[in-house]
């Protein structure tokens, strides 16, 4: 059974249609990956998912559920965790403050105890830290945790925003494009790291994302659109053959 | 310099970081309490009046420093905290119930005007909290049942334990004891679930809601709390102006409000009562400067609001962190001499955000 379902999303601005009867499905414990060129539609989709956008037309369903009318902050206590492509990450704040609020769908104080900072709240975030300290041990953040957003290197940063995403303990996570703007190097290492996600925590992954080689290495899935309209979706090896992808990338 | 060895989380839980912390705080608390044996009547109500100040701060500083929404109206709040304070004593309420009652009133009142006020963002919002100070103005003029309208009201001055408000001792030490009871419970809001939520609003609220923070709920609960803050720092006020009339309530004293979180230092705690000593010493300071300067400039009107507009023109420029800020870049340079570096602070601009998401 599929974990994840969009049914023909339409969204447009003005005239404009960014996306135009989409359809997919997702399984449980898959690596989805999405692929297209420039103003594509790929961010749209995210921002529809999180309900960023309204959809002019179409459905989203998650686990059985409709999530197409949700509110846009009831969606990660769903277990639909995401990052975001130009980083949004609190930077004033440190590494584990970002974490911390990843664990803020788990809040079981009310402001009066905050206030009092009782024993429960006191061992709530002890409790958080706990979970957050796995996460930090599992993307290798050991370094980092005091560190304040504002003076880390750019690869870090998307590391803390996926180590924040974990942090709220996801079903479905979705990556809008981890790798942009890492070195080979890391981009290798996010590679390990999203197959762990995948086998390890067991979490459904859909991912943005244009470096190809790094798409076919850890996809099971791949979905091409290309001005807001699906081009072709299968397996890695079928993209690559396929004769619509070729010629939208490559031209005639 | 200190290096922190961790070896517990309730090291990153507690207040107090290291030792150090703690004798210093306990010291200064110390310091504090015996006051009143050091200098004399006149300056402890100045102190008095900068722990009332540093009250409103830390309300204002909530707001604006750590969930950053500005507000040009938190005289506002001042207003109702005192307005309500002076009618209930007045009515016979006892001090100490007195004040949980402005609280809450203040607290109420910041929820339900929050609410709407918040759906606007940056220039609007500031607009919007203007007028609020000016209706609160006007509200305090016409509704003469509850405020006395433009002749003014009177505060009644309790007693404590058989010592009289009017007693300069006794008053400074109920302003202290608020002041430490406000900093405690602005830091656990801060280290809490609620305060990290604030903080992410400031500084990305895409971001904060696709973690599950409220926008709406959490802005309006951050006004609240502020206008709770600063309706207990109005309460205090009332006693000590002793009579309440509307225009203490205007624009400008907003403004100095702002002053003093924008000179005390954005987004700190510390920032607050640096700028309350800042904004109380102030007005003294061009008080004693008048003399020496040549008359045709000393005796202006309207030297002290354009030396405050001034400061905070010069201190966004220059110092956008305020004192606190200065402060910890003067601790850093002995920590770290002689290898300090001028360049740790400057703000590396490595990639522009664009509103894409």
């Amino acid at each position: 059974m599929s974990l994840f379902e969009v049914k023909n999303i339409t969204v447009s601005f003005g005239g404009v249609k960014a996306l135009n009867d989409v359809s997919f499905t997702v399984d449980k414990g898959e690596i989805f990956t999405i692929i297209g060129p420039n103003g594509a539609g790929k961010s749209t989709l995210f921002n529809v998912i999180s309900r960023i956008y309204e959809p002019s037309n179409g459905e989203i369903f998650f686990d059985g559920e409709n999530i197409s009318k949700i509110k846009p902050h009831n969606i990660s206590s769903l277990g639909i965790a995401r990052t975001f492509q130009n980083l949004e990450l609190f930077e004033n704040a440190t590494v584990l403050q970002n974490m911390l609020l990843g664990r803020h769908i788990y809040k079981k104080t009310n402001i009066l105890s905050e206030i009092l900072f009782t024993n429960k709240a006191r061992q709530q975030e002890r409790d958080h830290r706990l979970k957050i300290e796995e996460v930090i041990d599992f993307l290798d953040l050991q370094h980092y945790r005091d560190t304040l957003i504002n003076g880390l290197p750019y690869g870090v940063r998307k590391n803390v925003e996926l180590a924040r995403a974990l942090c709220t303990a996801p079903t479905l996570l979705l990556l809008d494009e981890p790798s942009s703007g890492l070195t080979n190097e890391e981009t290798n290492d996010l590679g390990f790291w999203i197959k762990d996600i995948q086998s390890l925590l067991g979490i459904t992954i859909i991912m943005i994302e244009h470096d190809m080689s790094f798409v076919n290495k850890v996809s099971d899935r791949i979905l091409a659109l290309n001005y807001g309209e699906i081009l072709a979706s299968g397996l890695p090896s079928e993209i690559k053959e396929n004769a619509d992808v070729k010629q939208a990338y490559m031209g005639e | 310099m200190r290096f922190i060895f961790k070896t517990n989380y309730a090291q990153d839980i507690n207040i107090a970081r290291h030792s150090g912390d703690r004798f210093w705080y306990s010291l200064l608390i110390i310091l504090m309490l015996a006051m009143p044996f050091l200098i004399d009547d006149f300056y402890l109500g100045e102190i008095s009046y900068v722990c009332i100040l540093a009250i409103a701060g830390i309300g204002l500083m909530i707001l604006s420093g750590y969930t950053g929404l500005a507000s040009l109206g938190h005289a506002a709040f001042l207003g109702i905290g005192a307005y309500t304070h002076a009618f209930l004593l007045t009515n016979g309420v006892p001090f100490f119930a007195s004040i949980p009652i402005v609280v809450i009133v203040s607290f109420m009142v910041g929820a339900l005007i929050g609410i709407p006020i918040l759906r606007l963002t940056g220039m609007y919002l500031a607009i919007a909290t203007l007028a609020l100070c000016f209706i609160a103005e006007h509200v305090f003029i016409k509704w003469e049942h509850f405020t006395g309208g433009n002749r003014g009201m009177a505060v009644p001055q309790p007693e404590i334990m058989g010592m009289s408000f009017y007693d300069s001792t006794t008053f400074y030490y109920v302003c202290l004891a608020f002041l430490i009871i406000s900093m405690f419970a602005a830091i656990n809001i801060l280290r809490s679930p609620t305060g990290r939520a604030f903080v992410a609003i400031r500084d990305s609220e895409i971001a904060a809601q696709s973690l599950g923070v409220n926008l709406g709920l959490y802005k309006a609960l951050s006004f609240a709390i502020s206008g709770a803050f600063t309706g207990l720092a109005g309460a205090l006020l009332a006693h000590y102006i002793g009579y309440l009339a509307p225009e203490i309530f205007n624009i400008f004293l907003s403004l100095t409000l702002l002053l003093l979180i924008v000179v005390g230092g954005m987004g700190s705690l510390h920032g607050t009562v640096f700028g309350a000593i800042f904004v109380g010493a102030l007005p003294q300071l061009i008080a004693i400067c008048r003399d020496y300067l040549p008359s045709a400039i000393g005796s202006q009107p309207g030297l002290e609001p354009m030396l405050f507009g001034l400061i905070l023109v010069l201190f966004i420029l220059y110092e956008p962190l305020g004192i606190y800020g200065r402060w910890v870049k003067i601790k850093l340079f002995f920590q770290l001499f002689p290898t300090y570096k001028k360049q740790t602070f400057k703000k590396q601009k490595v990639f522009t955000k664009s509103d894409r998401v």
